[in-house]
């Protein structure tokens, strides 16, 4: 196991890079093709806007890479935070703007026109897993540590495993064969999220 | 549900951490790392930083604005740090919840290199009041997620005025903006989150200003972290109280009792408010 951390210029690598030398995991951070072929598994971290972040990712080519790597060599990859957000087909954050349309769906606003429902939803909340996640199974009580403006609307809810309640029930969890994503932050959700990056480098490829 | 958040903050000085009283005695209380590892095991929610470094003096124990010293067990090599990103880097390491950096950052070179030390997020003052675009270019440029305004405010208690002065540069200098003309300027702007203090509650220990949290709460459609005034568990349910969303912040409680986030945390259970444990 080898596990790469995508380095796109853009968001806070150094939590996640800790808390997978934390867990054991042998992790580099990288954006050379080369180092990325070679790792066993990926994590796409970030943080900040969907359209910089997407932009910075096609400036360096890694949207062909990760296609490669991820679509055509089933790499088992991690998206966290607007990292899984990459996975949809769109976001509007930004105008619309086209994702890497793994997981079929947009990515909009949490919607607070008509409640006093507060924007970004930050803090720790209850996760309600699905029996079928391969991240977290059969895990009730159990919570993560969320920070986001925006969320993913996915159009296939078969690939949604884990959801939380913020005035409606928002994607905390996507799993689509390799390819799995936490709108959470796992590397800041204390034992829960580091019991769900540990399941995440357990997984073969 | 969303929980409440249950934040310690660490007051760090000259590199080395202090307790304060109306933003201006300080205390030595202890080594940061060891604190933040304890709080971060104990289930605190997040831990907030603030460097309030006067200067850019970051040599250990030249001790000329500290006075005292309340803590004997520490382990003094940690502290062998010459600036704020090398601690950043350390800190980060042993803690497995939020981080939040706030002090001395006034460009967006500043935000970057703290994100890229270890912070979630950072917290940003007088940068902000001085030049309110900044908050734009920080929230666009790192998302708004991670861009916390904090807003200092005192009432002049000799004029007996009810009404509550923005100021900057660590409660020094008085800034000419309403309250609620200034929460809702950094919400437009892109702020994701606000650290609301009272100069005047700072190390009283008499509990939070209900009413200024009752006021920015209203005001504000952002989350609101509240700070300064905590003497005793109960203040955090009174703060609760005023409004369920507040995230509550304290300082000098949780530095000086053993399990003293966890045994807060506990309290706030026993009174009904749902908070990880």
């Amino acid at each position: 196991m080898s596990v790469c951390i995508i380095d796109y210029g853009l968001g806070n690598i150094a939590s996640i890079f800790n808390a997978m030398k934390y867990i054991g995991a042998d992790v580099i951070v990288s954006d050379d093709p080369f180092k990325i072929k070679n790792s066993s598994h990926l994590i796409l971290p970030g943080v900040g806007s969907f359209k910089k972040g997407m932009q910075k990712l096609n400036q360096r080519g890694l949207d062909e890479i990760l296609n490669f790597e991820v679509i055509n060599n089933k790499k088992p990859i991690l998206g966290i935070c607007l990292g899984m957000q990459f996975f949809a087909t769109t976001s509007s954050e930004g105008g619309i703007v086209k994702g890497l349309d793994w997981i079929s769906g947009n990515v909009s606003r949490i919607n607070n026109k008509l409640s006093n429902l507060r924007v970004p939803h930050i803090g720790w909340n209850d996760l309600k897993i699905n029996s079928t996640s391969r991240l977290l199974n059969n895990n009730i009580d159990t919570h993560c540590y969320f920070v986001h403006s925006y969320y993913f609307n996915v159009n296939n809810t078969k690939y949604i495993t884990g959801t939380c309640s913020y005035g409606n029930d928002i994607t905390a969890i996507v799993e689509k064969d390799n390819i799995y994503g936490v709108q959470f932050h796992p590397e800041k959700s204390h034992e829960t999220g580091l019991k769900i990056l540990k399941n995440f480098i357990n997984i073969k490829c | 549900m969303l929980k409440t958040r249950l934040i310690p903050v660490l007051l760090l000085k000259n590199g080395i951490l202090v307790r304060s009283r109306s933003f201006s005695l300080h205390q030595f209380t202890g080594n940061h790392l060891y604190q933040v590892q304890r709080f971060s095991d104990w289930k605190a929610d997040e831990i907030i930083y603030l460097d309030i470094t006067r200067d850019n003096n970051y040599n250990l124990y030249s001790g000329k604005s500290v006075i005292g010293s309340t803590s004997s067990n520490i382990n003094m090599k940690h502290n062998n740090q010459d600036n704020i990103i090398d601690i950043i880097k350390s800190v980060s390491k042993v803690c497995r919840v939020p981080l939040t950096i706030g002090g001395k950052i006034k460009n967006l070179k500043d935000i970057s290199l703290r994100l890229k030390a270890g912070a979630d997020k950072v917290a940003i003052n007088t940068a902000a009041l001085e030049d309110p675009l900044f908050i734009k270019k920080a929230s666009e440029e790192f998302g708004s997620q991670c861009i916390v305004i904090s807003i200092d405010v005192k009432k002049d208690l000799q004029k007996k005025s009810d009404k509550w002065n923005i100021y900057k540069k660590f409660g020094k200098e008085k800034v000419n903006i309403g309250l609620s003309e200034w929460i809702k300027k950094i919400q437009d702007l892109g702020a994701g989150e606000i650290l609301i203090q009272s100069i005047n509650r700072d190390g009283q220990g008499k509990g939070y200003d209900l009413k200024l949290l009752e006021v920015v709460s209203n005001i504000s459609k952002i989350p609101v972290i509240a700070l300064a005034g905590v003497g005793e568990y109960q203040d955090f349910v009174d703060g609760y109280n005023v409004n369920k969303d507040l995230a509550l912040a304290a300082a000098n409680i949780f530095h000086f009792t053993e399990l003293s986030v966890l045994n807060a945390k506990k309290y706030m259970i026993k009174n009904k408010i749902n908070t990880r444990l």
